[in-house]
């Protein structure tokens, strides 16, 4: 095996060209990073969003809350379903639940205006949803004008500090408490009490109803009872199915994007990596000749080539997965076009996308230089010396 | 006035922290029309003596002058200005650029003149044809012996007509035919055209060829031969 | 230029390089454009908006509804030409979200009065009109999923639930591309009638007199509305437009900084290139100064082959982005109608390899240029 020192020594007497190569695959590598993180950090936002516990019942052929409705009679018959399971104090664990979007300023652009989810809740509520938790303050009050806010709304609009009030369909709201919800796309919304809302809103209709599942793995048995109940007229959807399925239209753009640009980019970086290996091999000619004449094998000095390569392209999948790194956790919203919300949500670099990323790169390097190191190691001594 | 004046000049270089003196006032003159051969060991001076006449290099003190001209006093772009219409030089190797064929390593002289394409063709093909590669003017250097690959840098050395021709080790890459070519081409140059010709060279053989030969030792002038009456 | 032939032999020596590195500008080029173009589109749109065009939605918020009785207030409201409504519909068609496209029931007359962008032939509107059934849809969709005028095409509702089956009528193409040519209309009627309640209007589009008197206009169908059950937001339909394009998100700020990235990594990636071939020309450099190339003639060769090279790859990148996208017919999932790459996206491009030119073949030309023929000649012997 030709020494790897050869290689290093090789690499360090071309450092210009040795660096471009490598900063250009990192920069590659960083912002493929980047945008599987902000496709991640939505998938993670609404796929948190549910629980495999729990189910969530609209109105039948609604695909989203907002297009939902459901009477107080369903509700009633619902709660006393017995695939309901029961809390602690003995009542179901059922949450009617009514969904309206309420226009809310940006702070740095008045005329921007973003649509914000207010949920109206009951009690039952805090319970059932998953990972709710009250970060300061205190429950709303029934019967007051409060609402709780989502964790994700802070910073992005104004008046959203505990005792501050929150101006939207013609009232003035308090906070009374901020929550978090384990990450989940509920961290964008505003609770308040069903009773406050719905004489604002849609008056006596809930958008959806959801309620723990007394047995997990009679969901499917739930399903068909509940849709085949003329009475109800309801779609059954497994809280986590469905809203891991609400990223939609807004999932698939930045699929697409992600792997559009990357690829794109990474075809550059090959050409870049096959560039810089070529003139390596070129430069490198009378040496080469040297290795085969003193009596390394062709395949050694192809293996040598690839694993200066190897080294090349690893060092800039670190610096690319390391410049990715900071992008980590910065919050950035858009809207949820299936349920025409806006949704928070962070970028989010998990070690195995940080693993992917360097594959990448790697990989990058390894397909531009191969037909390099190929040729540099079927030269025939004869030609090298000449 | 000789065409080439070298007037007490004196050049050293720096090599890391030694300095080293090549010429600690040489003089010496070039007629016109004369066919020159400087010989000498390693390190007597003789390329940078070319140099010093082609101006690609300043003495440190001193004067050189060529056809009247002060080249030691010239700016770096008077210099290339005078090069291109004076001086015709020939290296020891990778005289031609690989890119491109014999015809255009010929023409790149001209390409410095104001000639129009067509007057630029007949100089080449002239050129081409002096050196008898008349039919190769098409061939990359590739393809071209290394014998023929010197002919033609010979034909671009005095495709412009120029003053001089300055010649460094020309046969040192050669087999002894291609030698035997290109010495008795630039004999021709010398007798038929009138050429001025210097040559650098470690061939006695070579230094036969010319009507003078200066021997240099460490800068000095040592010895002047003239050759025995022209073969 | 004589000298020109000097320039394509130097980029002939290499073939491969080359072709590779122009491809490398071609593509970062290309991603250039495209990305700007997602925001040139959508600011485009955004700016989109009929002058005497008003847009009166429900202050609570864009979701809830108005009673249609507002119509005829408004339109007794000084300065207003005419009202029309308009009801977002919802429902799916097809399976997957890439089906998806807009569907409006609208009070039609009105409506396609006040639209003049959405032009059909006169007997197709007329045969809208005339039924109560009938849809007429945008070209954009109808070529998509293969529809023709007189065919039937049922939508499962969502937000107002069960089957509903309409006879397209008609095919319209919009005259202003920020329109969408993806959108479906039907007739408000048949959405009340269904329904079995008092009309409901989405939203109302409220034509003007006088483009001056907007604001005006504005603030006095909201006074009207202040006190009632469902009070009014009104702007110009300008306005109402810029609103959704702030939905996306930062989307400038995302295209911007990938664009940057890519951009910076083909520089890195040619400038590699031409140092790598300027630094094996040192000796073929010398000999040109020793025929007495001057300093100058030498920088400037080796910085117009950078160019050629930038100038290659600016063309195919940026051609083949001016080219494709309307060939795919691409409007980004329908959130870009009219997408397209504006003349001044192609400047900025070119800008951009002649920045790329310069900053690739500087150093090189700089370093061929300086060279000090001696010592380079000393080298080469």
């Amino acid at each position: 095996m030709i020494p790897l020192v050869y290689n290093a020594r090789s690499m360090m007497q071309r450092p210009v060209s040795t660096t471009f190569t490598a900063v250009g695959i990192a920069l590659v590598v960083a912002v493929f990073i980047g945008m599987l993180a902000l496709g991640q950090g939505l998938q993670a936002a609404l796929a948190r969003t549910g629980s495999d516990h729990n189910v969530l019942v609209l109105r039948k052929g609604a695909d989203s809350e907002l297009a939902s409705g459901i009477g107080r009679d369903a509700a009633r018959v619902l709660a006393a379903s017995p695939h309901v399971a029961t809390g602690t104090d003995g009542r179901p664990l059922v949450s009617p639940e009514v969904y309206v979007l309420v226009p809310l300023p940006r702070p740095n652009n008045p005329t921007a205006v973003a649509n914000v989810v207010v949920r109206g809740v009951s009690e039952q509520a805090w319970s059932v949803r998953s990972n709710i938790q009250l970060v300061d303050g205190n429950r709303p009050t029934s019967g007051r004008l409060e609402i709780c806010v989502g964790r994700k709304l802070l910073g992005r609009f104004e008046h959203l500090d505990l005792g501050s009030s929150l101006h939207f369909a013609g009232r003035d709201w308090t906070v009374a408490c901020r929550f978090s919800a384990g990450g989940s796309a509920f961290e964008s919304e505003i609770w308040a009490e069903n009773e406050q809302v719905m004489p604002l809103f849609r008056g006596e209709v809930f958008q959806s109803i959801t309620f723990r599942l007394k047995d997990v793995g009679a969901f499917a048995d739930a399903k068909r009872a509940l849709e085949a109940d003329p009475q109800l007229g309801v779609d059954v959807h497994l809280e986590s199915e469905f809203y891991a399925k609400q990223v939609g239209i807004l999932g698939i753009m930045l699929r697409v994007l992600a792997f559009g640009v990357t690829g794109i980019m990474a075809v550059g970086a090959i050409f870049g990596a096959v560039n810089t290996m070529y003139a390596a091999v070129a430069a490198r000619t009378p040496e080469i000749a040297v290795l085969l004449t003193v009596g390394f094998r062709p395949s050694q000095v192809l293996l040598s080539f690839l694993a200066e390569c190897l080294l090349i392209a690893t060092v800039g999948a670190v610096l690319g997965a390391l410049l990715a790194l900071p992008v980590n956790g910065i919050v950035t919203s858009t809207t949820n076009w299936t349920s025409f919300s806006e949704i928070a949500f962070s970028f989010r670099v998990t070690p195995l996308l940080l693993l992917l990323g360097i594959a990448f790169g790697v990989l990058m390097g390894v397909v531009g230089g191969f037909f390099p190191a190929w040729r540099a190691s079927r030269l025939q001594v004869v030609q090298a010396l000449r | 006035m000789a065409l080439v004046e070298i007037r007490d000049v004196y050049k050293s270089f720096q090599r890391d922290t030694q300095r080293i003196d090549v010429f600690t006032g040489l003089s010496l003159d070039m007629e016109a029309g004369s066919f020159t051969a400087l010989m000498g060991p390693s390190g007597s001076g003789k390329s940078t003596l070319l140099n010093l006449i082609a101006g690609l290099d300043k003495p440190t003190s001193g004067v050189v002058r060529v056809a009247g001209a002060e080249v030691s006093a010239m700016s770096p772009s008077e210099l290339a200005n005078w090069r291109a219409r004076n001086i015709g030089f020939v290296f020891q190797s990778f005289n031609l650029l690989p890119v491109l064929t014999a015809y255009q390593n010929v023409e790149l002289p001209l390409l410095l003149t104001n000639l129009s394409a067509k007057d630029r063709g007949e100089r080449v093909r002239l050129a081409l044809d002096v050196v008898g590669l008349g039919d190769r003017g098409d061939h990359y250097p590739r393809q071209l012996s290394g014998g023929q690959e010197q002919r033609t840098a010979i034909a671009r050395a005095i495709v412009a007509d120029p003053t001089v021709m300055l010649l460094d080790e020309p046969t040192g890459q050669l087999d002894a035919k291609s030698s035997q070519e290109v010495l008795a081409l630039l004999q021709r140059l010398n007798n038929e055209f009138s050429k001025t010709i210097v040559i650098v060279t470690h061939d006695a053989h070579a230094a036969e060829r010319a009507k003078l030969t200066l021997h240099l030792e460490k800068g000095d002038l040592v010895e002047k031969r003239a050759a025995v009456a022209a073969r | 230029m004589k000298y020109w032939h000097l320039v394509t032999a130097n980029l002939r020596r290499h073939k491969l390089r080359t072709a590779l590195t122009v491809l490398s500008v071609a593509l970062a080029l290309f991603l250039f454009a495209s990305l700007r173009s997602v925001v040139t589109t959508l600011h485009t749109n955004s700016q989109f908006g009929g002058a005497r065009r008003l847009v009166a939605t429900n202050a609570t918020g864009i979701v809830f509804i108005l009673p249609i009785s507002y119509a005829n207030k408004i339109k007794g409201l000084r300065g207003v030409r005419s009202v029309s409504w308009a009801n977002w519909f919802g429902g799916k068609y097809g399976e997957s979200a890439r089906d998806f496209f807009p569907k409006f029931a609208i009070d039609p007359e009105s409506y396609l009065g006040m639209y003049p962008e959405l032009k059909l032939p006169e007997e197709q509107k007329q045969a809208f009109l005339r039924e109560r059934t009938a849809a007429i849809v945008g070209k954009g969709i109808a070529d998509k999923f293969g529809w023709k005028v007189d065919q039937n095409i049922t939508i499962q509702g969502t937000i107002f639930p069960g089957d509903w089956t309409f006879t397209i009528r008609g095919i319209y193409v919009p005259s202003d591309p920020a329109i969408g040519d993806n959108v479906m209309f039907f007739h408000h009627e048949y959405f009340d009638e269904r329904l079995g309640h008092a009309g409901i209007a989405g939203w109302f589009i409220v034509e003007i007199e006088n483009a001056d008197s907007a604001a005006a206009v504005a603030k006095e169908i909201d006074d009207q509305f202040r006190n009632s059950s469902a009070a009014t937001k009104t702007g110009t339909e300008k306005e109402f437009q810029a609103g959704f394009a702030t939905m996306l998100g930062n989307v400038s700020l995302l295209m911007g900084m990938i664009g940057t990235a890519v951009v910076f990594a083909i520089l890195l990636i040619t400038a590699n290139a031409m140092m790598m071939s300027a630094s094996e020309r040192t000796a073929e450099v010398a000999v040109m100064k020793t025929i007495g190339f001057s300093n100058r003639t030498v920088f400037a060769l080796v910085l117009v082959e950078a160019g050629v090279i930038a100038l290659a790859g600016a063309v195919i990148g940026l051609g083949i982005a001016k080219g494709f996208y309307p060939l795919i017919k691409f409007q980004g999932f329908g959130f870009l109608p009219g997408f397209t790459v504006t003349p001044l996206t192609m400047l900025w491009g070119l800008l951009l390899a002649l920045g790329l030119m310069l900053a690739s073949g500087l150093v090189p030309a700089m370093r061929a240029a300086r060279l000090p023929i001696v010592q380079a000649l000393r080298r080469v012997e």
